[in-house]
């Protein structure tokens, strides 16, 4: 047993003044057991923490110029300011579409038996990663592809579409990954919610479209909001299937190829790490605004009271 | 409870079906057009290749030096996944079991990583890692995907630790066991489902984790993701078929390891981060 579990079984403890250091120290939980966490925490500090710091302090420390150089110079170039809204275009519907089209599919799947095969099926686009995705849709979407084949045969097109080196390939990759992910993650909010306040929605007569948007919706709305920061965290910070599948160059230049570019062909890690500190901001400033909006919703619990 | 089982309703069922069936068939199309590309001799205007060949395999494994490539992946790979666990789990004990100042502040620098994206702070990672000198060989690839993992790891880990009886601890240290001794025999076998879990979800990520590796990697440090990434990048220097090849190798050491992982965890952790 340990020294504050004796305390609490009501053992009489000396004055504190008494107590050597060791024990006062173990009473407030810090004793040879805590230390355990220091290398976890040392290497997150070291590794994760100190280059962000780093990289914020290098981002005011430009090659030449005063401290806000690289900010002004983002700011005043088109080409590199652009690559904001530029990816925005792409994030923004990306995520909406991913989020709205798996509310209601992860409503249907709920009611399902057998969940595993359908989500072990989902899970596999996102263990492969951006880069196959990338690889399968040139393939699968080119002008000699599968899909413009099925197209054109069915009499939709007469000639191919073209999906992949333009906007729409980055958009469908992001799909392809995105839905997966925004559809396991609504699927365990939705589960969470326990179904008899549904049921007692059903039998004080509220139909199907009522229990969804009195009942299930007020009640996922905290876990949308999450989904929908994660997904739209990702989806801002896509970089290999832009380069891959979109137009590097043009209309898909996001503002991670910015930084990249920065950092690994220009050499300039100031700048790069101010375009880095600039999508930092960027993302945060969206998570904020939507927890901002999750503020003006319900909150309350998702399950009944005897758990 | 009864479901609605108007026409209405019906239409709604069928539509959302469809739609993943849609999805799915797509899903499948995509992987299935990489491997019979990878084994086509010419694909042009029909719809499968007028022949099959192995030679785009021989081909990749000679020309992208496959065997180097996939002998850095199970070393960055094998590295990720001990360190994470060796740091990870006794972190994750002393994170469930004490209630010491500060433990929200590091619950926070826990998730922190977990949160943002890689390539945000990749860029500035890679650039202390290139200042310190570590970046460009194995070691600075195997550090950079530590930042992720480990706070995977420890965030898994608090359940499982949590549902370990404390009173069965206590009973070891009355026998005189040490906080190692109390490790190896005690907790380590009680946690093994949980600890396999976690690392097997590591395994998955790590393997399939671009931005951080392809970031610090130098040219005898690139894993299977990363080499599959210039080999599509580079596109025109080599048959495309080839590069498939190469696509259907990563895809199949991915696929193994995720068919690995799914026999200790559930397809919805690899998204969910733990919670459950």
């Amino acid at each position: 047993m340990s020294v504050p579990e004796l305390a609490q079984s009501g053992v009489p403890q000396r004055a504190s003044h008494h107590v050597p250091l060791r024990v006062r120290l173990k009473q407030r939980g810090l004793d040879g057991v805590t230390l355990l966490v220091l290398p976890g925490v040392f290497v997150v500090l070291a590794l994760f923490v100190y280059p962000f710091l780093y990289g914020l302090l290098l981002s005011f420390a430009p090659k030449e110029g005063g401290w806000l150089k690289n900010y002004a110079a983002f700011f005043a170039d088109p080409f590199l300011y652009g690559t904001i809204f530029t990816t925005l275009l792409i994030a923004v519907p990306a995520t909406l579409v991913n989020v709205l089209v798996s509310i209601p599919v992860a409503l249907r799947v709920r009611l399902m038996y057998r969940q595993r095969l359908l989500t072990t099926i989902l899970v596999i686009p996102i263990t492969l990663g951006t880069v196959l995705v990338a690889e399968g849709l040139l393939t699968y979407l080119g002008p000699r592809g599968w899909l413009n084949r099925v197209l054109i045969g069915i009499g939709l097109i007469d000639h191919p579409v073209l999906l992949i080196h333009n906007y729409w390939g980055v958009f469908l990759s992001l799909v392809i990954t995105g839905f997966p992910f925004t559809f396991l993650l609504t699927l365990s909010y939705v589960t969470g919610i326990d179904p008899s306040l549904e049921q007692a929605g059903a039998m004080l007569g509220a139909r199907a479209r009522e229990r969804f948007w009195r009942v299930l919706l007020p009640l996922l709305v905290p876990g949308l909001t999450i989904t929908l920061a994660l997904s739209f965290v990702q989806a801002f910070s896509v970089f290999p299937s832009a380069v891959l599948l979109g137009a590097p160059s043009g209309p898909t230049r996001v503002i991670s190829i910015a930084a990249y570019q920065a950092a690994f062909e220009q050499y300039d890690y100031s700048m790069a790490s101010a375009i880095a500190m600039i999508m930092a901001a960027c993302q945060v400033v969206i998570v904020v605004l939507l927890l901002a909006a999750r503020g003006l919703f319900y909150k309350g619990p998702a399950s009944t009271g005897k758990g | 409870m009864r479901r609605d089982s108007g026409l209405a309703a019906r239409l709604w069922a069928i539509c959302i079906w469809t739609l993943v069936g849609f999805f799915v068939i797509n899903l499948a199309a995509m992987i299935a057009s990489v491997v019979v590309n990878s084994f086509g001799t010419r694909w042009f205007a029909t719809w499968l290749p007028s022949g099959y060949t192995g030679r785009w395999y021989a081909l990749a494994w000679n020309e992208f030096q496959l065997p180097a490539i996939l002998i850095v992946t199970v070393e960055v790979v094998g590295a990720v996944v001990l360190l994470s666990g060796l740091i990870g789990v006794p972190a994750a004990y002393a994170m469930a079991r004490r209630d010491f100042p500060g433990k929200r502040a590091v619950l926070l620098l826990f998730l922190l990583p977990l949160l943002v994206p890689p390539i945000t702070y990749g860029i500035p990672l890679a650039t202390v890692l290139y200042q310190a000198g570590f970046a460009g060989n194995i070691s600075g690839v195997i550090m950079a995907n530590l930042v992720p993992t480990i706070p995977f790891v420890v965030l898994i880990m608090i359940p499982f630790v949590e549902q370990i009886d404390p009173r069965v601890e206590a009973a070891a240290r009355v026998f005189g066991a040490g906080i190692t001794r109390l490790f190896v025999t005690v907790l380590v076998p009680l946690l093994m489902p949980g600890v396999l879990a976690a690392l097997m979800l590591v395994l998955v990520r790590t393997i399939a984790m671009f931005e951080l590796t392809f970031l610090t990697a130098g040219p005898t440090s690139q894993t299977l993701v990363v080499a599959l990434y210039y080999a599509v990048f580079a596109a025109g220097v080599r048959p495309g078929q080839s590069v498939d090849a190469m696509a259907v190798v990563y895809m199949v050491t991915t696929m193994a390891a995720l068919l690995v992982a799914l026999r200790f965890v559930n397809p919805t952790q690899i998204v969910t981060r733990g919670k459950r």
